[in-house]
């Protein structure tokens, strides 16, 4: 079982508060959506998860180790992480790009081993990106560079992924994929962290929902119980009279 | 082709054209001249003049195509070039200003040395004008900035120069040439350079990365910090050890790693090292073409060469780079 622990976490990007002295204790497996509208925090709290951001007072734990603590390396095998622009300087293949997900793991000046290898072509079966491997990034579709990046993060073979809007920009069927995908790996024994603008994609799929807004946290539970006709009022502006789980869209058999 | 490969072939046209560059426009002399120790003048022209000379010209080469392979990398930018972002002419400014003062002459390495702390304090600059993750233009400007402040305080000192010759020695100097080199100058610059290279040969893993965004680089356990320090000292010491003891030769960080980067699969770190290979080869090529070209009396500076062939060439590349992405 995989514990992450965000312990009254205050954290101020740029001059505004943000956080203050947040508290959220998240088990895995499972997979948890984040939610909440532009500007609620969810990306400042997977960097923050990631420890790509200090927060300014209180801790965050993976385990019970504070990741203050932990080297860089073994923090980087521990958590994968995709930013929001995935995207790549250079048109390489996307094979090579998905290796790059190796890297916490490779010796210092040595070569992919077996082991790397089996863990990229294991990452791109489960993206289903195994045919697309030896074609440019460059070349690939929005839906496939999409679903190569997630590749590179699940190459890392992290027991916490954390994803930042992972479906922005691609249409119902690879939202609907790329969630699918999530969802086995938190089967898998994953604990997945992932931020969501599509409520009803987070209900359908997540085993909890986190739903923040300006910096706290007004739910978390399960789908339905955080969902609530109150906080998609209160803090979305929408309502949903028939209910998130009836109807949407589903993936073709 | 594999990088193994494409490094073994590479290396094995540097050493032929080395030798072709040792034995050209030698009066015939054969490699059997290069262990005659009876003192002949073919032997000494050999020894003391053309190994040298083709020797510094690799470390140079290799200096300026690592770090061009390293900025362009790290700024995730094909138009980065030690020449093109000012820190060649930093490196230069730095040498001028030893050669103006005369601390060359209170101790022997005070030249390589100016030139390393010129390189370095231009390269600083360009990260503090251009940051991170920089835009190509936001790179071209911070680049011109940082070469017109280097350029500005070298005329300044060459305004002030008391004589004509003085002057005239800092122009030529400035041109970038291997004219004087001698194993004098190959025990300056060598240690320097070597450290450079040393220094800029282990960041490929951590150039891949950053190829997928800053923050991708960190969460997979690259230290950006020690990267970035790594990178000034590394390109500071492979560009200013050169620049020092030949002057400012462009373009040669510029046009290798763009040329060899289709070979490694366009991957930034495999590209560090037969950028060094490469760069060596074109120095050591143009050089002989230097030799070559020279009528009597009148020498073709090097850097010059360079410049002729690299300008058309970074225009191409900014043309390219406009039409690809903003």
């Amino acid at each position: 079982m995989t514990r992450l622990s965000l312990d009254a976490i205050s954290y101020r990007p740029g001059d505004a508060g943000l956080f203050d002295t947040l508290t959220l204790e998240i088990q895995g497996p499972a997979l948890v959506a984040l939610v909440g509208p532009n500007g609620a925090g969810k990306s400042s709290l997977l960097r923050l998860a990631a420890g790509l951001a200090r927060p300014a007072t209180g801790e965050v734990r993976l385990d019970g180790h504070g990741l203050a603590s932990v080297g860089e390396t073994e923090r980087a095998r521990s958590i994968a992480y995709l930013p929001p622009d995935g995207r790549t300087a250079w048109p390489i293949s996307a094979r090579r790009l998905v290796a790059l997900g190796r890297i916490p793991h490779l010796k210092p000046l040595r070569r992919l081993t077996a082991d790397d290898e089996a863990a990229v072509d294991l990452a791109l079966e489960r993206t289903e990106t195994s045919h697309l491997a030896g074609r440019g990034f460059d070349t690939l579709s929005s839906g496939e560079q999409a679903r190569v990046l997630l590749a590179r993060t699940l190459a890392v073979a992290a027991p916490v992924i954390l994803l930042d809007e992972p479906t922005a920009a691609l249409d119902a069927r690879h939202q609907l994929g790329v969630l699918e995908i999530l969802a086995a790996e938190a089967r898998r024994g994953a604990m997945v962290i992932v931020a969501l603008h599509a409520l009803d994609l987070a209900v359908r799929h997540a085993d909890r929902i986190i739903a923040l807004d300006k910096g706290r946290v007004v739910a978390d539970g399960a789908p339905e119980r955080a969902l609530t006709a109150r906080v998609l009022a209160d803090v979305f502006g929408v309502e949903a009279p028939d209910g998130l789980m009836a109807g949407g869209l589903r993936l073709k058999r | 082709m594999t990088g193994w490969q494409l490094n073994a072939l590479l290396g094995t046209v540097l050493l032929l054209a080395s030798l072709a560059a040792v034995f050209a426009a030698s009066g015939g002399a054969g490699p059997a001249a290069l262990f005659d120790t009876s003192g002949s003048l073919d032997a000494l022209v050999l020894r003391e003049l053309r190994l040298p000379r083709v020797i510094l010209g690799i470390l140079i080469g290799a200096g300026l195509g690592a770090a061009g392979a390293v900025l362009q990398g790290f700024f995730r930018n094909p138009l980065a070039d030690p020449g093109v972002v000012g820190v060649s002419a930093s490196a230069g400014l730095g040498a001028v200003v030893c050669l103006y003062f005369g601390l060359s002459a209170s101790f022997a390495l005070a030249l390589p040395m100016a030139g390393v702390a010129g390189a370095a304090l231009g390269v600083v600059s360009l990260f503090v004008i251009a940051g991170q993750g920089a835009t190509a233009t936001t790179l071209i400007l911070a680049g011109v900035a940082v070469n017109a402040a280097a350029g500005a305080f070298t005329a300044l000192l060459m305004n002030l120069a008391p004589n004509p010759w003085a002057l005239a020695e800092i122009a030529y100097w400035l041109m970038g040439s291997l004219n004087d080199a001698s194993w004098t100058e190959v025990g300056f610059a060598a240690p320097v350079i070597l450290t450079g290279l040393i220094m800029l040969a282990p960041l490929g893993r951590g150039l891949d990365a950053l190829g997928l965004g800053e923050e991708t680089a960190r969460s997979l356990g690259i230290g950006l910090g020690r990267l970035r320090l790594a990178v000034i000292m590394g390109t500071a010491l492979a560009v200013g050890g050169g620049v020092a003891v030949a002057g400012a030769i462009g373009f040669v960080g510029l046009v290798v790693p763009h040329v060899l980067r289709p070979f490694v699969q366009h991957r930034p770190g495999a590209l560090v090292l037969p950028s060094a290979l490469g760069g060596g080869l074109l120095i050591v090529l143009a050089d002989l073409a230097t030799r070559l070209f020279s009528g009597p009396g009148i020498p073709l500076y090097l850097g010059v060469l360079t410049a002729l062939i690299g300008a058309p060439f970074f225009l191409w590349l900014v043309r390219q780079s406009q039409r690809r992405a903003p």
